[in-house]
């Protein structure tokens, strides 16, 4: 028997795009849908992959990436299960790309009006942890409260003398919704703000989509006396010597010795291409 | 010289071929035919179709065989493909009153209209490992046939007025958990759809926990029957109901006590349970806990795990949980890095407060941690400590 193509009946699809289209109109807000049971694993992309499958046609070119690379193997899986079920073409170039499917970042390379970012999103409720109840959190969302998360990070500030939160840092979108950018370092939470690319969320195990339109504002949140900072290295890339990228930490021996490398593989191999020619 | 991982295609298509290998085990062996699953080991079957949500013994069959028994990826394996079937309809409800019995069983009455039935258990079986099972079975017929109708023992009681009563048609229609997520709070109904759907392992322990204290429970097994019911649909383009077959059932009743509350006189009240295929076990831990998520209906205190419907029924499914459980295995490098840059700093500034006391909080990575470190020799010199400083533009090249 055939799949249909890209494995989504087009009566699901239907309700994803119809979904995502409340999702674009309020910017941030989580939008239950009714996510199917996709042939790869919970928490392993299953919401990423069913927009994905919403979104692709035949024309578009798509990547995948998992920790800002091409070539971990559950972005491998993914972009084998759509080139087998839709047949699309694949790159490793986000400047080719149409549909970037990304888990935990934002490619280096500067976005574009044509593209669209569809994050995998483990946990799309930023006020999970301080909150269980989803009967508690809907409230506080309608009432735009969010002094539970305010509250949270004045203790971190307090406790550490500033905001322990290093990934997933909670963004306020569109000035109404307090939204999770899904588990990207806070070194990317910059590319959210004003982002001509569209950025969809979809987090299939707890059922909720939402979106980010293009150039819609997105704030970290902070306080006036201790402003919102990235995480920055006193190294640059081993490889490509970029000083702006985010880096992986690699122990390459047995003592323990560290070299840092981009995170992002493409944008480091285009980076040390154009050193060579 | 550091050199990119690479490779991940040829290693999962490595990994595909082992796991072929693995599965099929020594050639020399026959392979399992998916009758042989079907016939023999028709409990598997049953839990896989039921928590898979697809009532079809030769699919739950060849997952079976193809998870190399692993009940819960066969389960994973029969919901993915149900993704990918189109809804025709759905049923007229199933009428278990008219249910072909093959085994019914009380904890309630001694004796009751229709008798107890036993039927196929392991309950008497003494569970001696059996050597030699190769023998074919031996069944007598019984001496009459058992009635065709066997009235339910809650609707004794009913005749007394002493447990709740539900009208047929009294419940709101149920949403299709399958298509539309659930909301909080969830109905009955839709609780119900969530626990049949749940991991029997998960409910199981659940249950077992209202009977040790951790909710109001005292439950009696009023009924618990299983057998065949047939399935009846009405399609609209036909106007009238037809038989489209039969499947197997298994159906728990309990009785709880209850001391009356929310306007609702002292009475007997029902926890209900429903499996696809022969599943008592998951059937009475079923009722168990839905008896003990009606919790705020009747009034009673709410504070044990099995009474809070978010905690279980965003907990009851084992695709869901495995899942997520298991994604932990996937890469974390990026949430990793940006957390052992975030400890460093938190490191720095506990030696730096250590050293200065009486030093004011915060700050840091402008003066704290630099000013620590600088007092003596790098403690660690391959471990880079300076790169998980606070971000400050001084660091900034
Ligand atoms: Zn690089």
């Amino acid at each position: 028997m055939t799949y249909n193509f890209a494995f989504l009946d087009e009566d699901t699809k239907r309700m994803l795009r119809r979904a995502l289209l409340k999702a674009v109109a309020i910017p941030g807000y989580q939008v239950p849908f009714g996510s199917r049971e996709m042939p790869l694993p919970y928490g392993w992309g299953t919401g990423g992959i069913q927009v994905t499958a919403a979104l692709l046609g035949p024309d578009d070119v798509l990547k995948v990436i998992d920790q800002g690379a091409d070539d971990t193997t559950n972005a491998v899986n993914i972009r084998r299960f759509f080139a087998r079920v839709a047949g699309v073409t694949t790159t490793e170039r986000t400047a080719e790309a149409t549909l970037i499917q990304t888990r935990h970042r934002i490619p280096e390379t500067s976005l574009r009006e044509d593209q669209i970012l569809v994050f995998q999103v483990p946990e799309p409720e930023p006020l999970r942890t301080l909150e269980p109840r989803e009967a508690e959190t809907r409230t506080l969302h309608a009432l735009a409260d969010y002094g539970l998360m305010h509250v949270k990070l004045y203790e971190d500030i307090a406790q550490y003398g500033h905001i322990a939160t290093s990934y997933d840092y909670p963004v306020l979108v569109d000035g109404r919704f307090l939204t999770s950018p899904s588990p990207i370092p806070k070194f990317d939470n910059p590319k959210l703000d004003h982002s001509p690319a569209l950025m969809l969320f979809g987090a299939g195990r707890e059922k909720r989509l939402y979106a980010i339109p293009p150039y819609t504002k997105v704030e970290s949140l902070a306080f006036e006396d201790h402003p919102f900072e990235i995480q920055r290295w006193e190294h640059q890339c081993e490889l490509c010597g970029s000083g702006e990228s985010y880096l992986d930490e690699v122990i390459v021996d047995d003592r323990g010795t560290r070299m840092f490398v981009c995170s992002d593989t493409d944008f480091c191999g285009q980076r040390r291409a154009e050193v060579q020619a | 010289m550091y050199v990119a991982v690479k490779g991940g295609e040829q290693a999962i298509a490595r990994s595909l071929e082992l796991l072929a290998e693995a599965r099929r085990g020594n050639p020399a062996v026959p392979e399992l035919e998916l009758a042989q699953i079907r016939e023999q080991l028709r409990l598997g079957v049953a839990r896989v179709m039921q928590e898979g949500s697809l009532y079809d013994e030769e699919l739950a069959a060849l997952a079976i065989r193809q998870a190399a028994g692993d009940m819960l990826e066969a389960i994973f394996l029969l919901r993915a493909y149900r993704t990918t079937l189109p809804r025709f309809g759905y049923t007229l409800p199933l009428d278990t009153t008219a249910m072909r019995v093959r085994r019914r069983v009380s904890g309630t009455f001694k004796d009751i209209p229709g008798g107890q039935v036993l039927g196929p258990t392991y309950d008497y079986t003494q569970r001696l490992l059996d050597f030699d099972a190769s023998a074919p079975a031996n069944v007598a017929a019984a001496d009459a046939p058992l009635p065709p109708n066997m009235p339910r023992v809650l609707d004794l009681l009913d005749a007394e007025a002493l447990i709740e009563r539900f009208e047929p048609g009294d419940d709101p229609e149920p949403i299709d958990l399958t298509r539309e997520p659930v909301t909080f709070p969830a109905d009955r109904a839709t609780r119900l759809q969530n626990l049949s759907r749940g991991d029997e392992g998960f409910l199981l322990g659940m249950a077992y926990s209202t009977q040790r204290g951790y909710a109001e429970s005292h439950p009696f097994a009023g009924e618990i029957r299983m057998g065949e019911v047939d399935v009846v649909v009405c399609p609209e383009e036909l106007g009238f109901a037809i038989e489209i077959g039969s499947i197997t059932l298994t159906e728990c009743q309990m009785i709880n006590q209850f001391h009356g509350g929310n306007g609702v006189p002292p009475q007997f009240t029902r926890g209900y349970g429903l499996t696809m295929g022969e599943g008592e076990r998951k059937a009475m831990s079923m009722a168990l806990v839905d008896r003990a998520l009606r919790c705020d209906e009747l009034a009673e205190p709410n504070y044990a795990p099995a009474q809070n419907q978010e905690f279980v029924l965003s907990h009851s499914d084992s695709v869901e949980a495995s899942g997520f459980v298991q994604h932990l295995k996937l890469p974390h490098y990026v949430d990793f890095q940006a957390e052992l840059s975030l400890l460093r700093t938190l490191a720095a500034q506990h030696v730096s407060d250590a050293r200065n006391p009486s030093g004011e909080q915060g700050e840091v990575g402008s003066v704290g941690p630099d000013a620590a470190l600088s007092q003596e020799p790098d403690p660690t010199p391959t471990l880079p400590c300076e790169q998980g400083k606070e971000p400050s533009e001084a660091l900034r090249t």
